[in-house]
């Protein structure tokens, strides 16, 4: 039985289509919401230490599962394996309503302004396809405004001098401090530095009808136990629902993207919760399954029109997959810092993001979420033995006397380190995989190595009797921060979509996510992914009054 | 609702996927007359002595009384991941008995403590006397039995390990799961609308 047609099919329910759904339904369009996973709730939180999204070494609570979803990645020597959702390269992102949303930490940052114009400040870098982004910051500054209103942030960024100019307060206020969180921040001050406190999408106080953060650790990789970091499945996706406007339907993969004999998309084909092959038309398509997936799915629209996939003349989609690349230092104490108060990020700075004279870029650096017991197994100093009686007694003396201090190194995109799909190996629906390869700019290590050095200094500074590194290798980056597979820009030649995020060829198409990114930022993306969903849905409902895509 | 595949296209799947992934034969699980899932009886009593070097019992107790030969069996019986894992503890398991004879002229759950450290030193060091060390990486063994055994002592108790919440006593830290509950009366606040609990 054919399906009702709706005016747009949003893939993915994630930070990014969470808000696109909502958007478009309050916009009064009929939208259908189309989900891998399934709707997780406060109900499926397990403080579980082997199975989460961030230590998933018995496997991923919120997807996708390890037996439906392989991939393929490519190592620097050029060997392919096949990788599942919890291994590492996998690059995973999880598959749920609320996508990373649902586990991710929840720090809710703005870009700088700088952030946009990397190319034009630092000039170009080899082997790099660093370039500005078409917008800028003031085109996004009221969508990050109406993200931090909507979804709900807390946090005190006033005394950051190096921010972005913004008009309203966060709508909440930050935590009070923890020890460690105290620590650092009077020895950044010290330093002469600027500490602040993380905007978090997390309730501190009572907010959209939920209560506030109860305090324990379990942010990263967890469900929220009391419903109090907000996601999109939290919010805007009920908003939609609540319209009448919007169908939710999970466990839906789809295919590939349906096109007519003019080249212009009329629906999508997906596999239904049953498995039976389903086909949706629709007016337009939105596509916000993250830089992956994402791409995967233009790559495997293939038609007459579209030879290489959709958005691909110019053989640019997949390109530059980049995430974030982390440095961190550990310091060990003589007092004892373990208050057990979560979020556990708290402490933020943002001297070295930018305009560092050593190195192109830089990162914000802020102490670590919690490290759980069997996370800091491996995270003893190189001097002291992985194993034996001295292990042991370091782990007692260490593990309630450390800090840990890091930030996201903005990468420099290559064009090489990209998203394909494979031409042999297939999920459990049949469909082609993602096929991932390529590597990490090596100047991003130095940058690394250059924060690096910088959060050694903090540590001493607070009281570190001693300190030990772990600088990011050269692999491919991604993960949950996941971004750059297809590039917004104003030429058709060097870009996936436009600045509005419609696809270059394909104007009732639209790519809205985190794979428009020209760069990632110094910062976690989730917030400016849903500032750039704000943002081009304004321009997707202003088209839909005028030509209504037909 | 369908978390487990339940048609004709999951055995396709597991032909393309899983066997390409190098999961290896498949091996029995559970030996005759042995009580674990998946080790032998002899095998079971290897593991515990290699975990209980990896894992000393000093004024805490060690891995094998906080039950890491149980987290471990269970996981290569049930966890989809470990599947990858069985057949290099069947093959690293006799590996290490040789590289024992070898050295020591005896099993390695015979040695003494420093006898069974020299091994396990060798086997990190890589290339130990042995002849299935000729065929399998001595240190991916180790490194995959002392991952495992640092999970079954320092992981969450529900998998098998940890028992009464060992690792976590030994670190000083609380056993619940549920933490940071004490810091707020959440009585007082304003309830959300269902589903938090």
């Amino acid at each position: 039985m054919a399906l009702k047609h709706v005016n747009a099919v949003v893939i993915g329910a994630g930070a990014a289509g969470g808000i696109v759904a909502k958007e478009l339904a309050v916009g009064g369009l009929s939208v259908a919401l189309l989900e891998r996973g399934q709707w997780y709730t406060t109900a499926d939180c397990r403080k579980d230490e082997l199975r989460n999204q961030r230590t998933c070494i018995l496997g991923n609570p919120f997807g996708p599962d390890d037996e439906r979803n392989p991939r393929v990645a490519v190592d620097a020597q050029g060997r392919a394996r096949i990788v599942l959702p919890s291994e590492g390269n996998y690059q995973n992102n999880a598959a749920c309503v609320g996508g990373g949303t649902v586990s991710y930490g929840a720090m809710a940052w703005r870009f700088m302004e700088t952030d946009f114009r990397l190319r034009s400040t630092y000039g170009p870098v080899e082997g790099s396809t660093l370039a500005d982004w078409p917008i800028g910051y003031a085109d996004l500054e009221p969508y990050y405004e109406k993200a931090e209103w909507e979804i709900g942030v807390s946090g005190d960024v006033t005394p950051d001098p190096f921010k972005a100019p913004r008009k309203k307060p966060l709508p909440m206020p930050a935590l009070a401090g923890s020890r460690e969180t105290e620590l650092l921040r009077a020895a950044a001050k010290r330093l002469g530095w600027h500490p602040f406190d993380v905007p978090m999408a997390r309730n501190t106080v009572p907010y959209n009808g939920r209560q506030p953060c109860m305090r324990c650790r379990w942010c990263v990789g967890f469900a929220c136990e009391v419903d109090a970091k907000n996601g999109t499945q939290n919010t805007v996706i009920p908003t939609a629902l609540a319209t009448g406007n919007c169908e939710l339907r999970t466990e839906c993969m789809v295919k590939e993207i349906l096109t007519d004999s003019w080249g212009r998309v009329r629906g999508v084909a997906y596999f239904d919760t049953r498995d039976r092959l389903q086909e949706q038309t629709t007016d337009v398509v939105v596509v916000s399954a993250a830089a992956v997936e994402s791409a995967r799915l233009l790559l495997n629209s293939k038609s007459r029109l579209h030879l290489n996939g959709l958005g691909n003349r110019h053989d640019w989609v997949g390109r530059n997959l980049q995430g974030h690349s982390y440095p961190r230092v550990a310091g060990l104490f003589d007092i004892d810092l373990y208050d057990d108060l979560g979020p556990g990020a708290g402490i933020a700075l943002c001297d070295f993001a930018h305009h560092n004279k050593a190195v192109v870029g830089g990162a914000m650096m802020t102490n670590e979420f919690m490290r759980s017991a069997i996370q800091f197994v491996a995270k003893v100093p190189p001097d002291v033995s992985r194993w034996g009686p001295e292990h042991k007694a370091f782990m007692r003396r260490a593990y309630r006397s450390h800090a840990s201090v890091g930030g996201p190194v903005q990468e420099m995109p290559v064009f090489d380190a990209r998203v394909q799909v494979d031409p042999e190996v297939k999920d459990y629906w049949g469909i082609p995989v993602a096929r991932l390869s390529g590597g990490k700019h090596p100047h991003v290590i130095e940058v690394a190595k250059f924060i690096a050095e910088k959060c050694v200094v903090w540590l001493k500074e607070a009281g570190a009797t001693k300190t030990w590194k772990s600088i990011p290798g050269t692999g491919l980056s991604g993960g949950q921060h996941q971004a750059g597979t297809c590039r917004m820009g104003n030429d058709p030649k060097t870009s996936v979509v436009n600045r509005y995020c419609q696809v270059h060829d394909v104007d009732n198409l639209f790519v809205i996510d985190g794979s428009v990114n020209v760069n990632n930022g110094a910062f976690n993306p989730a917030l400016t992914i849903m500032a750039v969903a704000y943002y081009a849905c304004d321009h997707l409902l202003k088209t839909w009054k005028g030509t209504k895509f037909r | 609702m369908t978390q487990t595949p339940r048609n004709p296209r999951r055995r396709r799947f597991l032909k393309t996927a899983v066997s390409a992934a190098a999961t290896g034969a498949l091996v029995s699980c559970g030996r005759a007359g042995s009580q674990w899932r998946f080790f032998s009886t002899e095998e079971a009593k290897t593991v515990e002595a290699i975990s209980e070097r990896f894992i000393p019992a000093d004024q805490d107790p060690g891995a094998a009384w906080a039950g890491v030969v149980r987290y471990i069996d269970r996981q290569l019986a049930v966890c989809f991941k470990f599947r990858v894992f069985r057949e290099l503890y069947r093959q690293g398991l006799a590996g290490i008995d040789q590289t024992s004879t070898a050295l020591f002229h005896a099993r390695f759950v015979e040695l003494t403590s420093e006898q069974q450290g020299a091994v396990l030193k060798a086997l990190a060091r890589g290339k130990p006397p042995g002849e299935i060390w000729k065929q399998v990486s001595a240190q991916q063994f180790f490194d995959m039995v002392l991952n495992h055994a640092m999970q079954g002592y320092y992981g969450d108790p529900r998998h098998g390990g940890n028992r009464d919440g060992v690792g976590w006593r030994t670190l000083g830290i609380p056993l619940t799961p549920v933490r940071g509950r004490e810091q707020f009366d959440l009585r007082s606040l304003p309830r959300a609308t269902g589903g938090a609990s």
